[in-house]
């Protein structure tokens, strides 16, 4: 049972933010509001008046919109076509008017502040104009309750920023909006009044001008978490990575990396903080060894890695966490063990010489690593990694990745969809791996967690370093003028 | 170009072309919906043997126009049939859609010959007198012009209607188009059974043009052409239309050179070419893509 008889109200025209950790039952409450799961008991009520919600047709009719976390949009269709989808207006010959079409959006673009490129396809357009999108999806199907899911998951601090800003407005204009996360900091900002959903119960409700941060993080995971992970002076090594003038291509053939060089020592962390697509995902490509930088080196340990593959580093101990979990880090059919084994399976002691699998070896391996993780599913390794949540997959992965890596570790948005107490675990481990004298590389887009983790901080814009300091002296302002500071500007250290 | 060419050829690269036309129209709309049917081979076969079968009972009390007319839409009628088994299965069911349509064409292959035993005790079924009659002095026979409507229909409907705005997003992102409230399972069952009637009508029109009898073997991969002409066309109804004309034009070569005998390139090599031109285009296409991600 995800929800245990949850009795929850809503004011009009509030923001109203639902908090609750990865499982808690958040996901379950609003697929019932939108008519996509039924309830087994109980009843829903809008304006006073017990209601039926069988089907998305039914919630949209009630004035009940939604915004998905993976977005619900149609990648060829332009911005127009996606948002009328559905509810076409027509003229008098049945063809779709979309001249009417685009005058209705822009006038409620215009109203909501909500500005987009009627005419752009989506495919073409950044996770946040597509957000843009979804939300007016329902202005335009006129929905006086908006529930965003987790709406900040996939989005930069510069986006996340523009959203609150137009919470902001649409709360103005009268509309209710219910904001689940389980970011807090989000919800200080934004929400007027908060619910806090554990195990599928409500543990309490609140008005968040009268929380703490602290409070609310406790409320949600039911005892009291730290943010900041203690960590001593660094004892700093050898370099262990460099990379020397490296360009990178991306998917779309324009050059992502431009010239990078970077250095990274045993026993420090070093941060690469930046905004979303500024070469970020593609130097994490380049130093997997998926793709080929096509200029400049890579060394690890002086050892020029360039044309190696990327078993050969995986072999001279580079362990990665990629930034796309489902894609690119586990194959979600195969069980916890076989994903544990997955870069290691084919050599001793997983693999005889003639190349039958020790499953017992590999399975009892699996399971001591995944205990001292802390990965908690129902079978053990028998488990598929699809039946875990977010949080416990990225454990299964930085479980592996860290056991590869006795030289260097790279984690790329490492605790990206997580709740506070995975983020928060899966920050002393990578302390943890810093101070046993591995070089950490972490790439990230959340500030905070550059602040709280690294010793150096270097910043990426267009591809290229713009500078590094200690992180020590950092301050949160400082690091985001250097992310959105124009190309080479000011160069330290 | 020589009146000859014009004479000989043209009337029967658009004979030819005319049943690839429409197979790959049907095959298209059913692949915008999300379901590919590789059974367009089987439903043309279906469509050819009831046409041909209609056509051989119903010539001599009706005349000739009449019952190409019931003939035709009886095959449209039969090969919809048929294909709500494709579309229960990958839809309903959620199956494969290569076994599903697999299934199809061997059914097909048993099933018409089963049926032309019943019927007229013999493999395939007895001759007609005249099929359709070929119209002006270059005997353009009417498949081309029915080819010609459908081609501007499905246009029409997938461009300009909100059925297609629809159904166009059920083939591209289910969750978008059911979350926009689109009965989804609905609209792919519409565009498997439009582009199974079409396939009908593409075997019809095959059999009644190009023959005078069908038999087991009579499609002879007609229908994969019209699948490789909606891969090479890059699912625009022009570009499928131009690669079903080429495909036509080069079986057109084939059948020309067969009935001629000195030549220094073998027909075989033009019954081919549309397959040898898909899988070109394949490479040519994925070394274009590989090429923008720098992976080569």
């Amino acid at each position: 049972m995800a929800n245990d008889h949850v009795s929850w109200r809503i004011k009009k025209g509030e923001v109203h933010a639902l908090l609750g950790e990865n499982g808690a039952g958040k996901s379950t409450i609003t697929s019932i509001l939108f008519g996509l799961l039924q309830a087994d008991s109980g009843e829903i009520l809008v304006d006073g008046k017990s209601v039926l919600i069988h089907n998305p047709n039914d919630a949209n009719a009630l004035g009940i919109g939604m915004v998905h976390q993976h977005f619900k949009l149609v990648p060829s269709y332009t911005v127009t076509e996606n948002i009328i989808l559905g509810l076409e207006p027509k003229t008098a010959w049945g063809h779709i008017n979309y001249q009417r079409a685009r005058s209705k959006i822009q006038e409620i673009s215009h109203q909501f502040g909500l500005a987009v490129d009627p005419d752009a396809r989506i495919a073409n357009i950044n996770v946040g104009m597509q957000q843009r999108v979804e939300i007016l999806k329902t202005l335009y199907r006129d929905a006086r309750i908006i529930v965003l899911d987790e709406p900040t998951a996939v989005l930069t601090p510069q986006e996340i920023d523009d959203l609150m800003q137009i919470i902001l407005r649409l709360k103005a204009q009268g509309r209710t909006i219910i904001f689940i996360s389980h970011k807090l900091k989000e919800i200080k900002t934004c929400a007027d009044q908060v619910t806090v959903l554990r195990r599928g119960k409500i543990v309490g409700s609140a008005d968040v001008s009268d929380c703490t941060e602290a409070q609310l993080a406790e409320m949600m995971v039911g005892h009291a978490v730290e943010f900041v992970t203690q960590k001593d002076a660094p004892t700093i090594g050898n370099v262990v990575l460099r990379l020397e003038n490296i360009s990178v291509k991306s998917m779309r053939g324009s050059i992502a990396v431009k010239d990078l060089s970077l250095s990274v020592h045993a026993g420090e962390v070093l941060g690469i903080a930046g905004v979303d697509g500024n070469g970020q995902s593609e130097l994490a490509l380049a130093l997997s060894g998926v793709v080929k930088p096509v200029k400049g080196k890579i060394y690890l340990d002086e050892v020029d890695v360039t044309s190696f593959g990327v078993r050969k580093r995986v072999e001279m101990g580079l362990g990665l966490t990629p930034e796309d979990r489902e894609t690119q880090a586990v194959i979600s059919n195969f069980n916890l063990a076989e994903n544990y084994v997955l870069k290691t399976f084919y050599r001793n002691p997983y693999s005889s010489v003639l190349g039958f699998l020790n499953k017992k070896k590999i399975s009892d391996d699996a399971q001591v690593q995944l205990e001292n993780f802390d990965v908690r599913s129902a079978n053990g390794w028998r488990s598929s990694i699809s039946e875990l949540s977010g949080g416990n997959r990225q454990k299964v992965v930085v479980a592996r990745e860290m056991t590869i890596a006795s030289k260097l570790l790279v984690v790329c948005q490492p605790t990206r969809g997580l709740d506070v107490g995975s983020i928060e675990y899966i920050h002393r481990q990578i302390i943890a791996q810093r101070n046993a004298g591995k070089a950490v590389l972490l790439i990230s887009f959340e500030l905070d967690e550059i602040l709280n983790l690294c010793d150096r901080i270097a910043t990426i814009s267009h591809g290229s370093i713009v500078g590094i300091i200690d992180a020590k002296d950092a301050t949160r302002q400082q690091v985001g003028q250097m992310m959105t500071a124009s190309h080479k500007e000011t160069v330290v250290g | 170009m020589s009146m000859t060419f014009i004479q000989t050829f043209l009337p029967l690269a658009l004979t030819i072309s005319a049943p690839i036309i429409l197979a790959s129209m049907g095959g298209l709309i059913s692949e915008k919906s999300g379901i590919v049917n590789i059974g367009l081979e089987g439903l043309m076969g279906f469509g050819a043997f009831t046409a041909a079968t209609t056509h051989v009972l119903l010539e001599s009390s009706l005349g000739n126009e009449l019952s190409i007319t019931i003939a035709l839409i009886l095959a449209m009628i039969v090969a919809t049939i048929l294909s709500i088994i494709h579309a229960f299965a990958t839809i309903t069911f959620k199956s494969n859609q290569i076994i599903s349509g697999t299934g199809i064409n061997l059914l097909a292959a048993g099933l018409t010959v089963f049926f032309a035993q019943l019927i007229f005790n013999q493999e395939h079924t007895k001759p007609f007198q005249i099929g359709m009659k070929g119209y002006t002095m270059f005997h353009i026979y009417p498949s081309a012009l029915i080819a010609l409507i459908v081609i501007l229909l499905t246009w029409y409907i997938l461009n300009k209607r909100v059925f297609g705005l629809r159904l166009k997003a059920c083939g591209e992102s289910p969750q978008a188009a059911s979350g926009a409230g689109i009965p989804v399972s609905k609209m792919q069952y519409i565009g498997v059974l439009l582009g199974g009637s079409l396939a009908g009508l593409a075997g019809a029109s095959m059999v009644l043009t190009q023959s005078i009898q069908y038999s087991g073997n009579f499609i002879n991969g007609t229908g994969f052409i019209a699948l490789a002409a909606i891969n090479f066309g890059r699912w625009r109804v022009g570009g499928v239309t131009m690669a079903s004309l080429l495909f036509g034009s080069a079986m057109t070569i084939a059948h020309m050179i067969g009935s001629s005998s000195a030549t220094y390139i073998p027909r075989e090599f033009f019954l081919a070419l549309p397959y040898i031109i898909t899988v070109l285009s394949l490479v040519f296409f994925d070394y274009i893509k590989m090429r923008r991600i720098g992976s080569i």
